[in-house]
């Protein structure tokens, strides 16, 4: 093992586009919105279409998304929507109605095009993103100036402080892995950058680390009810978004999106996607991942193939990262949210605890001030299909043996073809991949080792209780005498470090030397800022603590790595 | 336009008569492992009994094969699976098909087994997951069925069931094997029809045992039934669905290769009954009945899992632990009956 240090370099990168800002992908698609607008819309309609070859089918399937859209303009409106919503629906209903009445075929297929091209130029410019350089600029070096005098006010003592340099956000965020590789491949091919998704605070915590590290923006799917806030909103936009709604699951829309992302990793721009699709609610790494948007880096690289697009400029790389966190803000909503959800409680309504910008300031304070730092590992690039790339986007099979990508869109090695159903196992297989690499480089922290050896021990001890009543027991049962915490957490220990040895995990500098030592730090880390400890020390010098369900969710992100065999 | 060329690797009993009825549709460069027996099927055209068609190549290289076919049926012992995938793996692209027909499990032990080791499914492997671990392949699939080689090299009317979660394998499978007398069915659960043909190889030994000692259809039907059930429980626990189980692949394969004498183990259920040991029984095969050791691999989990699949238990018994075949017999029937049907 290493000894205890820094494993994180700070360091300046340069920008990977020499070009500077005109040469970015993202910057020529905001030039040409509406043609992009058009592009998306057209290639949607042809998606639609293959996917209800009969009239009658389409004809369901708008009928479908009336309803669909109807209720939730009725049950869920948000401030973002645009107040013309209920005016135009029921002009598609009206057309609807007298498609109905009419037996002239050419006639119904004339209207329906009309109202597909409508709804669907409509999702499309609602989706689009809007990125503008000047104002890219401008609140990246918000973010960053902002951040940064932050942290050194709160670091050092004494008002001039805060004019202090000593201090960047790579002492507080710690970037860590292949980040050398990243680069090299942003300036050969397009990146997808798939993310753990545990906090609201990681798009702009990922959006800081891509622009730290010198890369062109990204951009990325950020959930409508984000824009539903105007400050939140500006930034978003102007850093590279585009707007994903998860109240609408009819299929229109959901070919609308694809299409989007797919046409914008096809010319090039470098996209982040959450894989989980939402943050994780129990805590535990990803283990299934949405497959829709991840579908579209496999069909965008088939298409580049299929337009002859052979060298690595156009090739497509998948690049796991994880944000490990000591502390995780949402936690006691999250997991609150999870067990009613595990409890089969029907109904809820998502709720936000990020509604009002005086939440989120006083988040970010709390987070810049005090938080405990926080570290991003970069996992080496993949290609569509999950194998490892060397720096010159080249794929390689597990012996080493470099291996054709696109050999696997082929039957014989020549001939590209699109099977739907084999892009769509090939997608499924390429969410094993992300999430077997998620695991490979999740750094384990000091605070989350603690907390899942507390929470495993609990567990064998009342092995009769399911997980609701375990959560409920009273205080006094919930006390570990110090000495066998120790014990266990030793050989837990142990086997995580078999296990960075064997390349299966990562870990934080802090899990070496004296257990006593790690312990503590651990302790004093975890979840330092909730109201409730999850894990303290009692006077007696025992383990225990405050909260059941918050240790339950940070004891959560070491699951699925067998450990409990150790306890 | 020449006919395309699909790949057999594995000359055995399986191999010859999968051989022979991809033959009717297009050529076939079958592989054999052994330079001797290459020349030998090259100069007779009879391979393991049977008359090889004249539109098979017989080839000692899987350079060759790789290069000349996409399709590639592998059909050699799980015992020699890896060791063979290891070779062939250099040769293979990304845009290769392979389909096995292959009915055993590959064990994985660490190389310093610990003191408090617990075998469990990730020891396991299935001859899909093998190609996949081995090689770039991931159009994967799998051929099972009630397919007695004998009855095939026959000509006998029969049929297959093609298992990949990829519509393509399946279609290819069909299109290739298709012809008069062989109908071909698709599944999705590569892994639950590979466990099928694994699991139902236990049943056709003990079935071969009721035989030997001379019971009639009554004793049959309560061990394919029962053994029906315990090959659900193994299956679905080792990650397979249920309703493949009561398909082809699964009780179609139980029936045929428990009432079969042609089955390989079948047979050696048969001899062990008669009061052979187990290796006298082996030496007189030609061939490897997978079940047997399958059988071990099964035992060794379950006893670490903590479960009880019985019908294995008892066979593990007799074949590695000398019990006698009628006492392991009178075992299972003084166990408690338990409720018929309890999975559905």
């Amino acid at each position: 093992m290493k000894p205890i240090g820094k494993d994180y370099v700070k360091k300046k990168y340069d920008q990977v586009v020499p070009g500077g800002i005109d040469e970015w992908p993202v910057v020529n698609l905001s030039n040409d919105r509406d043609a992009f607008i058009k592009e998306v819309t057209a290639e949607s309609i042809k998606r639609i279409k293959k996917l209800t070859p009969k009239r009658s089918s389409l004809i369901e399937e708008i009928e479908t998304t009336l309803f669909r859209e109807k209720l939730r303009v009725k049950r869920n409106p948000w401030a973002v929507d645009p107040p013309d919503e209920a005016d135009f629906l029921q002009s598609i209903k009206d057309r609807l109605l007298e498609i109905s009445g009419n037996d002239v075929k050419e006639d119904i297929d004339e209207t329906l095009e009309d109202i597909l091209s409508e709804i669907i130029e409509r999702y499309a410019s609602e989706i689009a993103g809007n990125f503008k350089k000047s104002r890219f600029r401008m609140a990246r070096s918000i973010v960053t100036f902002g951040f940064a005098r932050l942290l050194n006010a709160s670091r050092a003592r004494g008002f001039w402080s805060i004019f202090s340099t000593r201090y960047s956000l790579q002492d507080k965020i710690h970037i860590t892995g292949e980040v050398e590789e990243l680069r090299t491949l942003a300036k050969k091919g397009t990146i997808i950058m798939v993310p753990t998704h545990f906090s609201n605070l990681d798009s702009i915590l990922i959006g800081w680390v891509i622009s730290a590290l010198g890369l062109p923006a990204f951009i990325y799917g950020a959930g409508l009810n984000l824009f539903n806030i105007k400050i939140f909103a500006y930034f978003m936009e102007s850093l590279g978004a585009y707007k994903v709604d998860r109240r609408k699951k009819n299929l229109l829309y959901l070919e609308t999106l694809k299409s989007y992302s797919s046409l914008a990793i096809q010319k090039g721009c470098h996209s982040l996607f959450f894989p989980g699709g939402t943050r994780s609610r129990s805590g535990q790494i990803e283990k299934r991942l949405k497959l829709g948007l991840l579908s579209t880096a496999i069909e965008a690289q088939r298409v580049n193939y299929q337009k002859g697009k052979r060298d690595g400029l156009h090739k497509i790389f998948i690049v796991p990262v994880t944000l490990n966190y000591n502390f995780v803000l949402e936690a006691p909503s999250l997991i609150r949210e999870y067990l009613r959800l595990k409890g089969q409680e029907r109904y809820y309504v998502e709720n936000d605890e990020y509604s009002t910008s005086y939440k989120i300031s006083a988040f970010l304070l709390k987070f810049f001030t005090k938080g405990s730092d926080i570290s991003v590992s970069i996992g080496r690039g993949l290609d569509v299909l999950g194998n490892y790339v060397d720096t010159d986007g080249n794929s390689y099979d597990k012996s080493g043996r470099q291996i054709d990508t696109q050999e696997y869109f082929t039957k014989d090695g020549k001939i590209i073809s699109h099977d739907q159903q084999r892009e769509d196992e090939y997608t499924r297989m390429l969410s094993d991949r992300i999430v077997e690499e998620f695991h490979r480089i999740n750094k384990v922290f000091a605070s989350h080792l603690v907390a899942y050896v507390a929470f495993e021990m609990l567990q064998k001890k009342f092995n009769k209780l399911d997980l609701y009543n375990l959560l409920r027991i009273p205080e006094e049962d919930q006390i570990i005498p110090y000495e066998e915490f120790k014990t266990v957490f030793q050989t837990v220990l142990r086997r995580v470090h078999e296990m960075y040895n064997k390349g299966e995990i990562s870990v934080s500098p802090y899990l070496t030397g004296d257990p006593d030592k790690i312990i503590a730090h651990g302790l004093a880390n975890m979840g330092m800022y909730h109201a409730k400890r999850p894990l303290i020390k009692n006077k007696k010098g025992d383990i225990s603590t405050q909260d059941l369900n918050l240790l339950f969710y940070y004891h959560n992100r070491l699951v699925g790595y067998n450990l409990e065999k150790y306890v | 336009m020449s006919k395309e060329c699909v790949g057999v690797i594995g000359s055995g009993s399986f191999g010859t008569a999968v051989a022979n009825i991809l033959a009717k549709n297009s050529n076939v460069l079958l592989y054999a492992r052994n330079a001797e027996t290459v020349e030998k099927i090259r100069s007779t055209r009879i391979s393991n009994g049977q008359q090889l068609s004249e539109n098979i190549t017989i080839t000692n290289s899987l350079e060759d094969v790789a290069k000349s076919c996409n399709v590639i049926f592998p059909v050699v012992p799980s015992s020699n699976f890896r060791e063979m995938m290891r070779q062939f793996a250099p040769f293979l692209h990304p845009y290769h098909v392979l389909i096995h027909g292959t009915k055993g499990l590959d064990l994985i032990l660490p190389d310093e087994i610990p003191a408090d080791f617990k075998m469990d499914r990730s020891c396991i492997r299935t001859m899909s997951e093998v190609i996949r671990e081995e090689s770039v392949v991931v159009r994967v699939g799998c051929m099972a069925g009630p397919n007695l080689a004998k009855e095939l090299a026959l000509g006998h009317p029969a049929a297959t069931v093609i298992a990949s979660p990829f519509n393509e394998v399946i279609n290819e499978g069909k299109r290739l094997l298709r012809s008069e007398k062989f109908q071909v069915y698709g599944n999705q659960d590569l892994k639950g029809v590979e466990l099928c043909g694994v699991l139902k190889n236990i049943i056709a030994i003990a079935s071969g045992i009721v035989s030997g000692l001379g019971f009639g259809d009554n004793a049959k039907g309560l061990l394919i039934s029962r053994g029906l059930v315990e090959m659900i429980y193994l299956g679905k626990a080792l990650g397979g669905e249920i309703s493949s189980f009561i398909g082809l692949a699964g009780i179609g394969d139980l029936v045929a290769t428990a009432s079969s004498q042609t089955s390989r183990n079948y047979t050696i259920g048969f001899k062990l009954a008669q009061g052979k040991t187990m290796t006298e029984a082996i030496a007189e095969m030609e061939e490897t009945a997978e079940g047997v050791n399958t059988i071990r691999i099964i035992k060794q989990l379950a006893d670490a899992q903590g479960i009880r699949p019985l019908i294995t238990d008892m066979l593990y018994k007799i074949l590695y632990e000398d019990m006698k075949p009628q006492d392991g017999l009178s075992y299972l029937m003084k166990y408690p009956g338990n409720i018929d049907i309890d999975f559905l």
